[in-house]
């Protein structure tokens, strides 16, 4: 496959040497190339998992527009979505801050016409399946807010109606990290996190959204409840899950909660903590400190999340049309290789591989031995020759995610409740 | 001709004469020196808090903020036994870092004005008490959180020294730590006012109660202590308004299990609960005023300034 990049970057040399008029009739995507497209500078904005200086330096050096990127936790995100409407142009956002912030009406939907490798966008975005037999999961999937009926929707669609709230860049399994070394056992459930012999080792994320559906995940491992529906608690639901929390916080269970990335690596690297909610990259920057950690797989499956780009409403004009290229090169494989190689998922798998090596692929990817040392995007060494992912491949990680992050009906509810579990 | 030339020009103007009459008057003087300070104090601290006692009536969605005129926030939170617990370890953390404080810059403050002699020592070893404010906040906080740790220098050298066998798990993230951070950080602001005021007593005050006969228990009791207060009440004032309201030294140093008021207040602002938010704001204020008007019950700052 020929990838996006590679031809602008022979348009622009071309464009260069004056050779304008053939390039633009040689090539066939929508043009707003010129000059001026240098002058453009758009906003992004987004958790600090995709955020990334070397997205926007490619960015520049493959489109020529200037990118601007500011890294901020979940809860910054959706408060900027949802108020700062002017203050970006480009939201990189997770499908359930999606929920949450669509109905302001500060982002708009993008024609998936104009989105060059849509069809080879993985199924769990455009119709909820892995593989035409999966089940989809509980929670917010991020096919049910993936949609809108047309250009100023505000409300869902459940089918691929061609108007997308959010382009799918990343996404991942989440599961528990643990300290192998000093757990000295096999874990094999989410039940483990409250085990009293982890008293005073453990630690759950303090982003409530997200932390209740790591408690959902404990409490039906526990055998306690079966939720009818994990990403859509009643409030007795609630009121159970945080109370069954809150009396292993009385008893000593956490070591503390944490809210930021580095605070957990902090935590699971200084040995303060051997059991707790983490996120992918958590675990491969303990890694590359030297010390072992794992994400486990557990039994019960995995919690899930996605994240995708949107677009503010404010957007229109040559500013869109670059939002559009930005987007389209987005998923022409670049991007999705440096993610891939960082252990999260691209959106467009196929496009990805081409950026990365057939060694890491197999790591990352098909869950295959590796072959030889396998490096991050920037340079430490995560994986020995010899050494597979923890969980396996893309199908049989992302084939058992049993929920995803969601917003609840009773979400405010459940954030009062969650307060008074962090004061108890 | 040659006296006229002596003459400012300005007498001979009459409109300025009257801007001269003007300016004489001494409460225009007054008035025009007071008012920048009292537009920006109107600008960034009167018209702010009236917004957030505004918006503390409004109501919200997850997502935006409405105009009203609804109690409901307050409702919410008078009748929640968890704002209680809240402010309850909020005030405990204030009263705790307050002793603390207290004693600790006292004693300092009381060696520096008293048992050093020379000015010079004096000023060096003041300016040598601020040297650690030359950082951040935060990171003299956290810098805390390595040392306290489970595998801690603390608990390390604790158990090479043979006086523990096992680490020590209070010492971080918990209401040790929060308030081991508190009274670092907090100390210096009582130790400066306390200084000030000491170095202001005059001298032969104390040789005249030593003439008299008075220990030096004595001495500090009946002379320097009731002389001192105005600085030990600004200290205090500092002390417990920086206390009540932080949120990120709880935040860190608690491993986020604790909560104080402003990190309630820090939780509604993330969640775009803004009017809940500013309502609990409201009530902080409140207390916060009504502790130190009590304070100020007890000594004049300005008659004794």
């Amino acid at each position: 496959m020929t990838t996006i990049s590679k031809i602008r970057y022979s348009r622009r040399s071309l464009l260069k040497t004056g050779g304008a008029a053939v390039a633009a009739a040689a090539l066939p995507a929508p043009m707003v190339w010129g000059q001026e497209t240098k002058n453009i500078t758009l906003r992004q904005f987004g958790t600090g998992v995709s955020n990334l200086n070397d997205v926007a330096t490619k960015v520049k050096e493959d489109l020529g527009f200037t990118l601007e990127m500011t890294a901020l936790d979940s809860d910054s995100v959706t408060q900027r979505a949802a108020t700062q409407p002017d203050s970006f142009d480009i939201a990189d956002i997770e499908y359930w801050i999606c929920k949450k912030v669509w109905p302001t009406g500060n982002l708009q939907a993008m024609d998936t016409s104009k989105i060059e490798n849509y069809d080879k966008i993985v199924g769990i975005f455009r119709n909820g399946k892995l593989t035409p037999e999966s089940t989809i999961a509980q929670g917010t999937a991020p096919h049910t807010v993936g949609f809108v009926e047309g250009p100023g929707g505000r409300e869902f669609v459940g089918t691929e109606s061609g108007w997308m709230t959010l382009i799918p860049t990343i996404y991942n399994a989440d599961t528990l990290g643990i300290r192998p070394d000093l757990i000295g056992r096999p874990i094999s459930k989410w039940s483990e996190l409250l085990n009293p012999e982890f008293k005073g080792k453990a630690s759950i994320l303090d982003i409530s959204s997200i932390g209740i559906m790591d408690m959902a995940m404990v409490v039906e491992s526990m055998g306690e409840y079966t939720y009818p529906d994990k990403g859509n608690m009643t409030k007795e639901e609630i009121d159970l899950t945080i109370g069954i929390f809150t009396e292993a916080k009385k008893n000593g269970q956490f070591r503390a909660f944490w809210k930021s990335f580095d605070e957990s690596v902090n935590l699971m690297a200084s040995g303060e903590v051997v059991i707790q909610s983490m996120w992918s990259p958590a675990i491969t920057a303990v890694k590359s400190r030297g010390i072992p950690c794992v994400y486990q797989p557990l039994e019960e499956g995995y919690r899930s999340w996605g994240g995708g780009i949107g677009l503010s409403s404010s957007l229109s004009g040559m500013e869109l049309d670059a939002a559009y290229e930005y987007i389209n090169w987005y998923l022409s494989g670049w991007v999705g290789g440096y993610l891939m190689r960082q252990g999260y998922y691209s959106a467009v798998p196929e496009t990805s591989k081409t950026f990365m090596s057939e060694n890491e692929w197999g790591y990352w990817f098909e869950g295959k031995e590796a072959t030889d040392v396998i490096t991050s995007p920037t340079g430490d060494a995560l994986a020995q020759a010899g050494e597979v992912r923890d969980g396996g491949s893309f199908e049989e990680r992302m084939g058992a995610v049993a929920c995803w992050n969601a917003v609840m009906d009773e979400n405010q509810y459940m954030v009062r409740k969650w307060n008074e579990f962090i004061a108890a | 001709m040659a006296a006229g030339g002596f003459d400012p020009p300005a007498y001979r103007d009459p409109s300025q004469i009257k801007v001269n009459a003007v300016l004489r008057n001494s409460s225009v003087v007054g008035w025009l020196l007071a008012a920048p300070l009292s537009l920006v104090l109107a600008v960034f601290l009167v018209l702010p808090i009236i917004m957030i006692v505004v918006v503390s009536f409004w109501g919200a969605t997850e997502w935006s903020i409405y105009p009203a005129f609804q109690f409901d926030n307050y409702e919410f939170l008078l009748t929640s036994d968890v704002t209680y617990r809240v402010f309850l370890n909020t005030l405990k953390y204030a009263l705790i870092t307050w002793v603390f404080t207290l004693l600790i810059g006292f004693t300092v403050a009381y060696y520096l004005a008293f048992h050093i002699r020379s000015l010079t020592w004096q000023i060096a070893l003041f300016l040598l008490c601020t040297i650690p404010f030359l950082t951040s906040n935060i990171i003299r906080m956290i810098s805390w959180i390595p040392f306290l740790g489970r595998n801690g220098i603390a608990n390390s050298t604790l158990i090479s020294m043979g006086v523990i066998d096992e680490p020590l798990e209070w010492l971080l993230f918990s209401d040790f730590s929060v308030i081991l951070a508190f009274v670092h950080l907090y100390t210096l602001f009582m130790v400066v006012p306390i200084f000030n005021t000491m170095m202001r007593i005059d001298k032969s005050l104390i040789e005249a109660a030593a003439d008299a006969g008075a220990t030096g228990w004595q001495t500090l009791w009946h002379v320097i202590i009731p002389l001192t207060k105005p600085g030990i009440m600004i200290g205090t004032i500092f002390v417990v308004a920086l206390v009540m309201g932080d949120f990120i030294t709880v935040r860190f140093m608690s491993g986020s299990q604790s909560a104080n008021v402003g990190r309630m207040i820090q939780n509604d602002i993330r969640l775009l609960q803004y009017p809940s938010a500013s309502a609990t704001a409201v009530i902080l204020l409140i207390t916060v005023l009504l502790l130190i008007g009590t304070l100020l019950r007890f000594v004049d700052i300005r008659k004794e300034l």
